[in-house]
């Protein structure tokens, strides 16, 4: 029995594009510091600060406003979350919030992901705590807490969708194409840890509304989601009824469960911020930004294929990894043979970078670049080396970071010298280009088409020059 | 060499400049002035053990010749929730006993470039919630005109100091009449200039939707001069005005003719002899050729509730920072569970600020957000409108500064309603962000009393213009005369 399924997130995207935090000078990149070193007066919540705006973060946000549709307010403004929590330097949060008219960067967006879309509920901009060290590792086991203040006031941007997904698998390929644009925007790593966290709200048959938090990374909501739909399914089978609740993923043990601590309704006092001016948002401001803005996914992949002539399924696999089309670029610049390095990168590059394995390595662990696979395909085009030996370069280059034109001699050897398994192939490509043999006594120019049909038949591993005097042999027999 | 710490900021920076006599001899007699009589006072809580190295670097400078700052000389006092770096600011708050900033306000690193010397920090109440400077963690100051009588407040510390002159200037806060108060208690000459024209980076604060930093001064032209060293944009702190730095003068010669609108329901609120000292005062002003007509402003009985509302909703979130982790006093969190610890440190705040973050966090509550805080704001919005509109045909709004005389320290401590109606004159520049001033009016017997004038958004120069008239024809020079 399977109920309907009702799935909305709440993403935080860190917008590591920014050299410095939100409201201060400090820098935007925390993460090699160690503790509590990148901080600053202002990012500590020392008395007599004042949050400073960075401009920047304002162009960023409304460019993910904008590539997410989101209508965006002429006035926006910020908002003051009260709450007391150790990681919260000032014991509020300076946030987005829609009151009287003065609203977040963004609301009412939609984004499509192949056939179908997702209602965005609004988009704010906000600055990020710091974080809790839990010495014995989780708040349970532990008799004391450190507070690391390096990220706060790092600005995130909050993405907040409708409940439109029916399954884990669609809120998995939405934030695949969420990762993409982020990307291109180049307003996040998200690779980084941490840069982007992802919340999930999942109600069965209109039924009671579940939070699950403190999913690590888009990978883990697929799963997070899985379990839950399974409990929710199992508990309602039998009866039992699904409250209302927060619960917390445990990555170890793979489970959801529930909050340590009730997590009562805050009453979160909002407030506009009085030291930060309300921020005009003007149409030819928003052009700008439009204008200026970086290519997006779906402009790209509509490119690759009139541009490259690329399939638009291979254009939509290259261009889900941002890095893997910037790659596919950067050899087609130096090499100009599209389809061939398109191959080369969706059908075996792809599977080294493991987006199926693990999502950490990325392309740029590998020794390998651009160079190497535009020379490649051209040493096929050239037919220099066959694609059987083309593959086993590419296992080594890998490794190893050498120049495919390097190692042509050393793959030599897997070419076919067997001068009677070349003699059958020529056997058999005399028997289907007939009228070609006839011609090649009048026209030289048709052995080279005969050695390439030989070439072809033996997938490139032929040595075109035993190859050629063979059929030179029998021509002259003929 | 005599009492050279009764000259005006003016007088000391020309005469340290001529050679007349060193800084450091200045402010060496300040230093022993405060040591003599600042027991009786109580208008400091520290004195800056630096400032006669100071001063004796800026007379090296005159000396060699060396091109020296406006401010040369002038000793200015700071209300004590101004920041200056490694100067302890304490708020007048137990919390903030042993802070010490990492940074100068930029008022402060502005009258430092200007080479001011900051001779101390002044008293005040708890994170500046009272108009008496009796609710500090230091105790109250004491009013240089009769001991037994309050200040006014909050910036207590810094119109005492100036009235008994212990400095030569001071900097004072103005949430809702904060300097203009205790100016009108002291008689002398407080300033809260038009919203965002200072910079309130270090500035400690309470409301920040409604506080200003301004100079108080014994003179109008002494605080023309601070206003010259600490007015003008500040990218540290964004609400700042977009404009070059404000260069105000001296003079008292006005380009248009200017019409004074006296607010009747002020004046009828007032004290009698308050009032009728006030209406003499228009009387001055008619016979120097002034033309002058009684104004209404019907938001005016909302106003109070509207200011307080709004000031204790920012300042209940304002205040929620102190939890001692980051800074503050010695108490080890060891052993506490975070929210016990919280409530520990946090239950030193005083009676007076423990109740304006518990009614502040009230009216922000999402079930009574519209009932209050949302209905404050309109109320603003409303008087705002208001006075906009009289000053379409009205140069300066002219009011008694404080409804009531100077009260004995103590007096009426348990009625506070009581205590919160005394503001009704000052707040109404605060909600709207406009330029008021405390000038001194005259006395009753011992006891001061001060007119207050306002003028519209940015109008401050037009403001000390006519200030400077209006010193002069109520021409009160009487000096406290203890010691
Ligand atoms: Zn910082």
């Amino acid at each position: 029995m399977t109920g309907i399924v009702r799935i909305g997130v709440e993403i935080h995207c860190q917008l590591t594009g920014l050299n410095s935090k939100l409201f201060c000078k400090c820098r935007g990149d925390y993460r090699n510091d160690l503790p509590n070193r990148n901080v600053c007066p202002i990012c500590t919540g020392q008395p007599g600060t004042m949050p400073l705006l960075n401009n920047k973060a304002i162009d960023y946000s409304c460019m993910i406003a904008l590539a997410l549709g989101c209508t965006i307010p002429s006035e926006m403004g910020f908002y003051r979350k009260n709450y007391f929590y150790p990681d919260l330097p000032k014991n509020y949060q300076i946030t987005q919030y829609d009151s009287g008219g003065i609203g977040s960067v963004g609301s009412n967006g939609k984004l499509e992901f192949g056939k179908e879309y997702a209602r965005i509920r609004r988009i704010q901009l906000e600055e990020d705590p710091g974080r809790l060290i839990y010495e014995g590792g989780d708040m349970d086991t532990s008799f004391y807490t450190l507070v690391d203040y390096n990220r706060a006031g790092t600005a995130l941007v909050e993405i907040v969708t409708e409940p439109d997904f029916k399954d884990a698998a669609t809120v998995r390929a939405f934030l695949n194409k969420l990762t993409s644009i982020l990307e291109h925007l180049g307003v996040c790593n998200t690779k980084l840890e941490g840069s982007v966290r992802c919340d999930a709200n999942i109600s069965i048959d209109n039924g009671k509304r579940v939070e699950i938090k403190n999913v690590g990374s888009f990978r883990e909501v697929e799963k997070a989601l899985n379990f839950e739909i399974i409990r929710q399914e199992s508990l309602s089978s039998r009866n039992i009824e699904i409250k209302s609740e927060t619960r917390h993923w445990d990555n170890e043990r793979k489970v959801t469960k529930q909050s340590r601590a009730k997590e009562e309704e805050q009453d979160y006092k909002y407030f506009l911020e009085p030291d930060i001016p309300i921020v005009l948002l003007d149409k030819s401001y928003l052009n700008s930004i439009q204008q200026t803005m970086p290519e997006l996914p779906d402009k790209r992949r509509t490119r690759f294929v009139e541009e490259y002539h690329l399939s638009d399924h291979v254009s939509q696999v290259l261009i889900n990894n941002k890095e893997m089309a910037d790659f596919f670029e950067s050899a087609v610049r130096i090499y100009s043979s599209p389809k061939e390095i398109a191959n080369w990168l969706v059908s075996d590059l792809m599977s080294y970078i493991g987006v199926s394995k693990t999502d950490e390595t990325s392309l740029t662990d590998l020794k390998i670049g651009p160079r190497h696979i535009a020379e490649l395909a051209k040493l096929v085009d050239e037919n220099s080396i066959s694609r059987h030996t083309a593959k086993s370069m590419l296992n080594r280059i890998l490794r190893t970071g050498e120049m495919p034109s390097q190692l042509v001699g050393q793959f030599d050897s897997s070419k076919i010298i067997d001068e009677k398994i070349l003699t059958k192939a020529i056997e058999d490509t005399f028997d289907s280009e007939r009228a070609a043999v006839i011609d090649a006594s009048s026209n030289p120019s048709v052995i080279n088409f005969l050695l390439g049909k030989v070439l072809k038949l033996t997938k490139g591993r032929a040595d075109p020059q035993i190859a050629l005097s063979l059929i030179m042999d029998k021509l002259n027999k003929n | 060499m005599n009492e050279l710490w009764s000259l005006s900021a003016q007088q000391v920076s020309s005469r340290v400049r001529n050679g007349d006599f060193t800084i450091e001899d200045y402010v060496f007699q300040l230093l022993e002035r405060i040591n003599a009589i600042d027991d009786k006072i109580k208008a400091f809580i520290t004195v800056n053990d630096d400032a006669l190295e100071t001063a004796r670097k800026i007379d090296t400078k005159i000396k060699r010749q060396e091109t020296i700052g406006p401010l040369a000389g002038v000793a200015v006092g700071v209300k004590d929730n101004i920041c200056t770096k490694n100067i302890r600011t304490t708020c007048a708050s137990k919390l903030l006993h042993e802070y010490k900033p990492p940074f100068d306000a930029t008022v402060i690193s502005r009258l430092k470039e200007r080479d001011a010397i900051i001779i101390g920090k002044l008293n005040l109440d708890e994170f500046a919630m009272g108009s008496t400077t009796e609710f500090g963690s230091f105790g109250p100051t004491h009013n240089p005109w009769d001991p037994n009588y309050v200040v006014g407040g909050s910036s207590g510390g810094s119109a005492a100091s100036v009235a008994a002159s212990e400095c030569t200037v001071s900097l004072g806060s103005d949430t809702g009449g904060s300097i203009r108060c205790p100016a009108s208690f002291c008689s002398v000459v407080g300033f809260k200039p038009t919203y965002g024209s200072v910079s309130r980076y270090g500035l400690i604060s309470y409301s920040n939707s409604l506080e200003q930093i301004g100079p108080i001064a014994r003179t109008v032209s002494d605080i023309v001069m601070m206003m010259n060293a600490i007015s003008g944009h500040d990218e540290n702190d964004n609400t700042t005005h977009f404009q070059k730095m404000y260069e105000f003068s001296d003079a008292s010669d006005l380009k248009k003719p200017v019409r004074f609108g006296l607010v009747k329901e002020l004046i009828e609120g007032s004290d009698p002899v308050i009032s009728r000292l006030v209406y003499s005062s228009m009387d001055l002003l008619s016979s120097a050729g002034f033309k002058w007509e009684e104004i209404s402003l019907n938001s005016i009985d909302y106003s109070l509730a509207s200011y307080y509302t709004i000031a204790m909703a920012e300042a209940s979130s304002n205040l929620a920072r102190y939890d001692n982790l980051r800074y503050g006093f010695d108490c080890q969190p060891e052993g506490y569970e975070w929210n016990s610890y919280f409530s520990t440190i946090r239950n030193n705040f005083g009676d007076e600020v423990k109740k304006r973050i518990m009614i502040g966090s009230h009216v922000l509550l999402s079930g009574y957000y519209s009932k209050y805080y949302l209905k404050a704001q309109k109320i603003r919005s409303i008087l705002r409108q208001e006075v906009k509109k009289l000053f379409k045909y009205i140069d300066i709004l002219i009011s008694p500064t404080m409804p009531v005389l100077p009260f004995r320290l103590g007096e009426g401590i348990d009625n506070p309603m009581k205590r919160y109606l005394i503001d009704a004159n000052t707040v109404i520049a605060n909600l709207i962000g406009i330029p008021a001033i405390s000038i001194p009016t005259g006395f009753n017997d011992k006891l001061p009393i001060g007119v207050q004038l306002m003028a519209d958004e940015m109008q401050d120069q037009l403001l000390l213009s006519v200030s400077k008239i209006y010193e002069r024809i109520a021409g009160v020079r009487r000096k406290p005369d203890f010691i």
